[in-house]
């Protein structure tokens, strides 16, 4: 008999009879009943709290927000897609700027060393946040694969702020992820740590040093501020 | 594949045995620095976990945690085949061993098979629990551990002490000798450059692995998605950079829905190290598709029993299995505390280990675990899925004495003929309560003569001496008091 | 999480469990119980072929010995009436454990019955006698320690302090990790002494450390593990089971 079949056969007859399965109540991880407002304070909360940075922009020219970032933090290469608006409208902004945009729409095998030694920063789409935890939700796709947003040593995430849910649990259950899960989703809630060495806490131990969200508001970033 | 390169040694691990456990133990509570190590970590934890929980029911949720994980092991085997199914449908292979023989033996093979000498592993227990890292080393295929925490432990060639942060009965200081001796990396207290350094060594190794080792925290069985929980990043980079992913872990791990993810995840990050989340939650549900650019080309789990599915024959002790494996129980230890993890010789040390291991290794190595408790209940008090750890301490403690259902591999074996006598002796005492009274009385008569030296007590303590008068004594003599009073107070009516 | 218990008004009658450590080494303790709920009014059985819970026995494994123990005191309890220990340990053991240990046999339905009659004497004396103390001792500094049986199995981490507080002249000190366990464990400090004598003496000091000269407890098995270290490092903190410091400051 294989494995399989003697271990399945030995939970199937099991010596102390079946089981019953009880009921699970899962009121208490959904229906907080959050404002938007409410929301974004706690998304902005949790995920500065653990060393993410926060960048309030209004929709229509946050490009000029992604700018500012990549000038300050002396990005000089920087890892994109081409197809999703995030990335087409960086794209658009970027092409006179100083910065130099590595196409990631290529197989890893081809240019993994370069990936981890020469790019500054990754910039991705987020499909929305979780305000509970401060996380935000990717779904990597050919477009924005997933290493994008942990090799680079900062991740730049653009996320816009009518996307935030309040609770992990209402992430999974309102868009329906176990109708059709991705290869790999995510969720990431600031940059990669460590409290290894002796409790301390340490950023950027194998990803992202940085971890930079820019929120976008579709009524102006004043909205946000206020 | 047998041939050993040039660079790959297998390791000597440093060895504790839970036969040990009272060696190292004195060792360890001799040694100020492991103490001082644990203390400091434990109060830390225990602190930030209180905290972390703040805003919540607690209890409401643990019992939800608790009805998910008993949901799937009611369901365990028609959830294993959906899982099975869903998983081979999204393109992960699916494999199946006994034991951890076996399942290194599927893992060894299917590096063979790529031709691989090299693998970079993520942070996985069951991985520990079956030695995988000797079993490769012997076949001349390198393990390198990629959890910061791990990988300064294999350094130090040792074993992790917790199973959530392996590295903590090492401070700051050996840390950077460690990695001083181990790496050339240049000694300092600076955790940041420690960190830094650490990381570039390991991208190297990353970015030359053949193949990627990791754990899985939760596997859902209604989409085949494998649940990775980790901080650093290194359980995405070794799930994402090598070509072959194999993610290997115990049948129980195994969950309904994808629903029910966020509550026992909720209650894992919590419990462990009381934060309100981890950096990364991995959801991984297949390889690489033709039209992605990254990501494994093959992803495998395995499927590992080795005494899961004898455990899960008995209604009592199919509670070890709801683990989500947070560590809280240790956390909150006071043994676990005092003595740290290695002194317990097992992969999965502290309360949980005490109910666990006996199972997997048998109760003849490990029979002086489920003693090592004086059963305080903070374990149970703190579990996230509310396994009541101190019962089952005590129904191991039945098991070693023989006087269980004979459900756990060495049951019985610390059965004295001495030992049982004194028992029966106690019971026929303390159920023939004429003798007892006389025998307590004449006690506090001699109280004089008892020794003052009771074996280890006395090492530590004053012997207690039994006080001249039982309570029953005592208890007469105040009712003939009441008596008196009463008949006095009766006579002086008229 | 202990389910919210119903408490009973004021009886006219209880049992009283004195427990077998009391019995031997502490029977002043037992009596002072017995004495505190006697002025509140209640008439005190104590049935006198008590022996032990059988906690013992049970905590090492030995299940029928056990067991044997604790149908000789499932016996002894014939009327409807509270049944009020002196320890958070045989308490617990009677009220959670008794009714696991007949499971399943012709005994079970008494077991069951007794284990829900059954109340730790600081829990009766807050929640069912609602006491009222008037302290006439010195003011003095004072540290609890709440037993881990009392504290955990039986849910009663207040009922001790509660009693404290009612004593004006008394200010019951916070101490360092209070919650921690000191090491006794019944067979525990016997099985490991070092492990033991390592958690007693960060007792010990967590104790000293409030400056209290004294510290109560409502039981005798972490009175004797504690006091002893004292006494073995000769030190002057002294242990005393809550009945008898009560009894003590207001009769």
């Amino acid at each position: 008999m294989s494995a399989r079949d003697a271990i399945l056969k030995r939970l199937r007859e099991r010596a102390d009879g079946p089981l019953t399965p009880p009921e699970c109540d899962f009121a208490v991880v959904t229906n907080r009943g959050w404002s938007p407002e409410e929301r974004l304070e706690r998304f902005e909360r949790w995920i500065t709290s653990v060393h993410g940075e926060v960048i309030h922009v209004a929709t229509h020219d946050w490009t000029t927000a992604l700018v500012d970032v990549l000038t300050a933090k002396g990005v000089q290469r920087l890892a994109l897609g081409r197809e999703h608006p995030v990335a087409a409208e960086a794209r658009r902004a970027l092409v006179d700027a100083e910065v130099e945009l590595v196409d990631v729409d290529r197989d890893i095998e081809a240019w993994k060393r370069e990936q981890f030694e020469r790019v500054d920063a990754g910039l991705t789409s987020t499909l929305g946040g979780i305000a509970e935890t401060g996380s935000l939700w990717l779904w990597p796709t050919p477009d924005e694969p997933r290493l994008i947003s942990l090799v680079p040593p900062i991740h730049i995430a653009v996320l816009d702020a009518d996307t935030l849910e309040d609770t992990f649990f209402d992430v999974v259950e309102r868009p329906g992820w176990a109708g059709g899960m991705p290869t790999n989703a995510l969720l990431i809630s600031g940059p990669s740590k460590t409290a290894d060495i002796e409790q301390t806490l340490a950023y950027g131990v194998h990803g992202p040093r940085e971890l930079v969200v820019l929120v976008r508001h579709a009524g102006g970033a004043t909205e946000a501020g206020a | 594949m047998s041939v050993q390169s040039d660079s790959v040694r297998p390791h000597p691990v440093q060895a504790y045995s839970p036969r040990e456990f009272h060696r190292q133990a004195h060792d360890a509570l001799g040694n100020p620095q492991i103490r001082a190590n644990f203390r400091k970590a434990m109060d830390g934890l225990m602190t930030k976990r209180h905290d972390s929980f703040g805003d919540w029911d607690l209890e409401i949720l643990r019992e939800l945690g608790a009805n998910i994980r008993l949901r799937a092991l009611a369901k365990l085997p028609d959830l294993l085949e959906q899982l099975e199914a869903n998983c081979e449908a999204n393109g992960i292979r699916v494999h199946w061993a006994e034991d951890g023989d076996q399942a290194c033996r599927i893992i060894r093979e299917l590096c063979e098979s790529h031709d691989a000498r090299s693998v970079i592993k993520g942070k996985s227990m069951v991985s520990e629990e079956m030695h995988l890292n000797a079993h490769l080393e012997e076949a001349g295929i390198e393990a390198l551990e990629s959890d910061l925490g791990e990988y300064l432990v294999q350094l130090n060639e040792q074993t992790p002490s917790h199973i959530i942060m392996p590295a903590i009965h090492l401070n700051t200081d050996e840390i950077s000798e460690i990695m001083h001796d181990k790496t050339g990396t240049e000694r300092t207290r600076d955790v940041d450059t420690m960190t830094a350094a650490a990381r570039q060594q390991l991208r190297e190794r990353f970015m030359a692995a053949d193949v990627g080792v990791s754990g899985v925290n939760f596997a859902v069985a209604e989409t085949g998605t494998l649940c990775l929980v980790e901080n650093e990043g290194n359980g995405r980079m070794t799930t994402t950079v090598p070509p072959v992913h194999i993610a290997v872990t115990g049948i129980e791990k195994v969950v309904e829905h994808l629903r029910d993810v966020p509550p026992l995840y909720a209650l894992l990050t919590r419990s462990a190290t009381g934060q309100h989340v981890t950096t990364y939650f991995n959801m991984i549900s297949g390889p690489r598709k033709p039209e992605e650019h990254d990501g494994p080309q093959e992803v495998h789990l395995v499927l590992v029993d080795s005494g899961r599915s004898s455990i899960y024959q008995d209604d009592e002790l199919l509670d070890t299995l709801r683990c989500i494996r947070c560590g809280a129980c240790m956390n909150h230890c006071p043994v676990y505390t005092r003595v740290g993890g290695h002194t317990y010789g097992t992969t999965y040390p502290g309360p949980i280990g005490s109910i666990l291991s006996p199972h997997l290794m048998g109760l003849e190595d490990t029979k002086d675990l489920p003693t090592a408790s004086s059963l305080c209940g903070a374990c149970g008090e703190v579990c996230p899925v509310k396994i009541p750890i101190p019962d089952l301490l005590v129904r191991l403690r039945r098991e070693s004495v023989g006087e269980g259902r004979g459900n756990v591999p060495g049951a019985g074996v610390k059965r004295t003929r001495k030992e049982a006598a004194a028992w029966k002796g106690f019971e026929w005492l303390a159920t023939h309560p004429g003798v007892w009274r006389a025998g307590t009385s004449m006690a506090g008569k001699l109280r004089a003569l008892t020794p003052s030296r009771l074996g280890a007590w006395t090492d530590y303590r004053s012997a207690p001496k039994p006080a001249g008068t039982t309570l029953h004594a005592l208890v007469k003599q105040h009712e003939a008091k009441r008596h008196q009073a009463d008949k006095a107070a009766e006579e002086k009516r008229p | 999480m202990t389910p919210v218990k119903c408490y009973p008004s004021k009886p006219e009658k209880v049992y009283f469990f004195g427990t077998c450590l009391i019995d031997l080494f502490y029977p002043e303790a037992g009596l002072d119980g017995i004495r505190l709920l006697e002025r509140e009014g209640i008439e005190v059985v104590f049935p006198e072929d008590q022996t032990c819970c059988g906690q013992p026995a049970y905590t090492s494994g030995y299940q029928q010995e056990a067991r044997a123990v604790a149908a000789a005191q499932l016996d002894l309890f014939p009327e409807p009436w509270p049944i009020v220990v002196p320890s958070g340990s045989c308490g617990g053991m009677m009220r959670t454990h008794y009714p696991q240990l007949f499971a399943g046999s012709e005994r079970e339905a008494l077991a069951k019955a007794v284990a829900g009659r059954v109340f730790e004497l600081t829990e009766f004396l807050v929640h069912v006698c609602h006491l009222r103390l008037e302290d006439r001792g010195e003011p003095e500094k004072v540290a609890m320690h709440t037993s881990c049986s009392a504290r955990r199995e039986m849910g009663l981490a207040d009922t001790g302090p509660v009693l404290l507080a009612k004593l004006g002249q008394v200010e019951l000190v916070e101490q360092a990790r209070a919650a921690e366990c000191c090491g006794f464990g019944g067979t525990f400090a016997v099985r490991h002494p070092e492990v033991s004598a390592a958690m007693v003496e960060d007792k010990t000091q967590a104790i000293e450390a409030t400056g209290a000269r004294r510290f109560v407890t409502s039981d005798c098995g972490c009175m004797m593990n504690i006091s002893g270290r004292f006494a073995h490092q000769k030190k002057s903190v002294k242990g005393e089971h809550i009945a008898s410091y009560l009894w003590r400051r207001t009769s």
